[in-house]
């Protein structure tokens, strides 16, 4: 990941605005078709292979909600320059967040949402103002320890009222509001994320194309440049580290009310551990990337599984390693360059 | 005379044809059922944190094996479909829905974990499907009630603690009792049922109570403080690496209490043994399957029956392991269920015949022992048998307890 590498790509989705939006478009519309086109193609495929359509929507709901996390994680390592292995963390806190809310205080799960980021900004914030001191590999393992610390803290006794110790908590899976009866609760649920999303990818790129984002990246690329230019290197650096847990902790609010539980083995190591891989699948400084990330993470371990039960994470790694030896920019990268 | 007995005839005939007609059409199969197979989903973990139980996953899909070779259940051969969960909530909730919905299997067997089936817990009681014999001994699993598609197997650990309460006021109703739990709900569990067990008089004769987080390096002090206290009596609620530490720790000062060990850490293997075999002897522990290592089942027909499907259909397997005992008892248990459930194959059926298996006998379970269910007692297995530490093996001695 050195600077320059990750500096290249981000010129091209400014040179072509249009077509770039024509894409977007077009992709976004087929988002939202999905469910419904999903009932249709599928018994096409009959034979083929054998999906059923509302268990592929609840997939498709998590590959959203990843996409969320890595495109937050994206903000702090692809455009601020920064490492974080301890994202799983702030998802976890997004999640126990929604989840307590809707469990103990019976907020509706919408309202959740925006909550749990803003929290989780603020943690995110406070924990990169002394955190991000530290550079590099340092960071890294500051933010490993986060993510360490973090399931067991939530097995904490003193807690336990609110968090429900290893028993975690079990919410109730929201249905389609006002009576609608042509969506079922995983459409509705797709839906309610993939509008989320949209915003969050909204907000993203403006952030990203605007005064705050030529910062992380100058930041990222010369620091002590960014410095004499009147960057606050310090306050940019755990600004970016803040927004980049609230998008992480609206996805883990997402997943909660998708899951519908959250316990603390939910939230591993693993699992910031699989946003970085996410995230380097994806590409690194790119905003489509995160989805392309997102459906890696959520669907290779599950052919990695149906290869070989023995040894599933040997198949995943082999995966792993021919996708970054053949996109060594990332999957967004790839599809770069076939665009020319 | 002639004619009326013609007529009788006939009559006879189409009464016995009408009486056939019903009995073809009482074939009934729900989704994962059929002529010729049973489907059925399991999820364990093969990988992650607790991937040592994924043994038990092998060991079911090795006794599934070997029921199809001999010609399957009432003629239908049965088809494990298991997945990888990793003992992750997140995980276990897509692979259910995955066995559920796109695999479309008739039930789930024996899926593993606490925490893991509490996230599945709701979503198959909405959708009816058989959550059958769940490998894990929290005492929710039995709520027929509120969750009429769920059912534990194992002695729940409730269960278990009321059976020391109940040794302890037999033979030592003068104990100064100190225990020792681990802070979340299987400890709890324990805990609940102990002083259950010992009454409103029998819980006066606790002295110390002291719990640890799974995440403590050490128990050391609780040990300490609960010599200090004066107990004679232990009761140790710990997971298998605390429990070889308590045992350690308490040879090491000195404190020789009655000692009991739940079951959950009473391996000679992986406790005993690295807390030292001299320093272990006399611990007492609540059995219910034959342990595959004692000498004493060498010439027992269950247990060799049980040798000889592993040499053949498990040659990979570690026979020392209990869980391959535990996969082999608990597959024993659902084909039994299953043969019950005849031709009728729905879920509702199958549920049913799960929740009236009557003293069913299996072979690796510790003789005496019998697997019970009714539409209002969903734990099968409800006896245990107390055993000593001699050094070498746990040996059994005295009653049968629970009912």
């Amino acid at each position: 990941m050195t600077s320059n590498q990750a500096a290249a790509p981000l010129a091209t989705p400014l040179a072509k605005p249009a077509t770039s939006w024509v894409t977007t478009g077009i992709f976004i519309a087929v988002l939202f078709a999905l469910p419904y086109l999903l009932p249709v193609v599928l018994p096409e495929l009959e034979g083929i292979i054998t999906l059923k359509a509302n268990f592929m929507i609840f997939q498709f709901t998590l590959v959203i909600i990843y996409a969320i996390a890595i495109l937050g994680l994206n903000i702090v390592t692809g455009y601020s320059g920064q490492i974080s292995l301890g994202h799983g963390a702030f998802y976890a806190i997004g999640a126990y967040t929604a989840a307590v809310l809707m469990d103990k205080l019976d907020v509706p799960y919408w309202a959740t949402v925006p909550v749990s980021g803003a929290l989780c900004m603020v943690v995110g914030f406070l924990f990169g103002l002394p955190a991000l001191r530290l550079t590099g590999h340092y960071l890294a393992l500051a933010t490993f320890a986060l993510a360490l610390a973090v399931p067991q803290l939530l097995k904490y006794k003193h807690i336990e009222w609110l968090t429900g110790g290893v028993q975690g908590i079990v919410i109730l899976k929201p249905d389609a509001p006002f009576g609608i009866k042509f969506m079922n609760a995983d459409q509705w649920l797709y839906y309610f994320c993939l509008f989320v999303a949209c915003i969050m990818f909204w907000l993203a790129m403006n952030l990203i194309r605007g005064r705050f984002g030529r910062a992380m990246i100058a930041i990222r690329d010369h620091p002590i440049a960014a410095e004499a230019m009147g960057v606050n290197n310090a306050m940019v650096k755990s600004m970016a580290f803040g927004i980049s847990a609230a998008y992480t902790g609206v996805a883990g609010a997402l997943g909660a009310i998708a899951i519908a539980f959250v316990a603390p083995d939910s939230f591993t190591v693993f699992l910031s551990i699989s946003f970085l891989v996410g995230l380097v699948i994806g590409g690194l400084a790119s905003i489509s990337g995160a989805i392309f990330g997102a459906i890696f993470i959520q669907f290779v371990p599950n052919i990695a599984d149906s290869i070989s039960k023995a040894a599933p994470w040997a198949i995943y790694g082999m995966f792993l390693i021919a996708a970054v030896y053949v996109m060594p920019t990332g999957a967004a990268g790839l599809v770069r360059r076939l665009r020319g | 005379m002639l004619i009326s007995r013609r007529v009788m005839i006939a009559s006879v005939a189409t009464a016995a044809a009408a009486h056939a007609l019903p009995a073809m059409a009482q074939k009934k199969y729900d989704t994962g059922a059929s002529d010729k197979e049973i489907v059925f989903g399991h999820t364990g973990p093969y990988s992650g944190p607790a991937s040592a139980y994924g043994t038990i996953g092998k060991a079911i899909q090795a006794y599934v094996a070997k029921v199809n070779d001999d010609g399957g259940v009432n003629g239908r051969k049965l088809k494990m479909i298991t997945y990888d969960d990793g003992y992750s909530p997140p995980k276990m909730v897509e692979m259910v829905r995955r066995l559920v919905e796109q695999d479309e299997v008739l039930f789930l067997f024996n899926t593993l974990g606490t925490p893991t089936n509490t996230a599945i817990h709701k979503y198959v009681n909405a959708k009816k499907v058989p959550h059958l014999f769940v490998a894990t001994g929290a005492t929710k699993w039995g709520d027929p009630k509120n969750f009429p598609w769920t059912m534990g197997w194992q002695p729940n650990y409730q269960t278990e603690g009321k059976i020391y309460a109940q040794y302890i006021l037999d033979n030592k109703p003068d104990a100064k009792i100190g225990i020792l739990y681990q802070n979340d709900d299987y400890g709890k569990d324990y805990l609940h049922g102990f002083e259950e067990g010992l009454g409103e008089k029998g819980r006066k004769l606790i002295v110390s109570k002291l719990s640890y987080e799974v995440t403590d390096p050490t128990i050391d002090s609780q040990i300490v403080s609960l010599k200090g206290s004066g107990a004679d009596t232990f009761f140790n609620i710990t997971t298998p690496k605390f429990a070889a530490q308590a045992i350690r720790k308490s040879a090491d000062i000195e404190w020789k209490p009655l000692h009991f060990l739940n079951n959950v850490s009473a391996s000679v293997g992986s406790v005993l043994t690295p807390a030292g075999l001299d320093k272990s002897v006399g611990i007492i522990t609540a059995l219910y399957a034959k342990d595959p290592t004692d000498p004493q089942w060498a010439n027992d027909k269950g247990y060799q029956d049980w040798l000889a499907w592993m040499n053949k259909y498990y040659p990979e397997g570690d026979k020392k392991d209990t869980f391959n005992v535990f996969g082999y008892n608990v597959a024993y248990t659902l084909v039994a269920a299953l043969k019950q459930a005849g031709d009728n194959l729905t879920r509702e059926n199958v549920m049913k015949q799960a929740a009236s298996l009557k003293n069913l006998e299996v072979p690796m379970l510790l003789p005496g022992i019998k697997v019970s269910t009714s539409a209002t007692d969903f734990y099968p297995i409800e006896q245990e048998q107390l055993a000593k530490f001699n050094g070498k093996v746990f040996e059994l001695f005295g009653k049968v307890y629970g009912n």
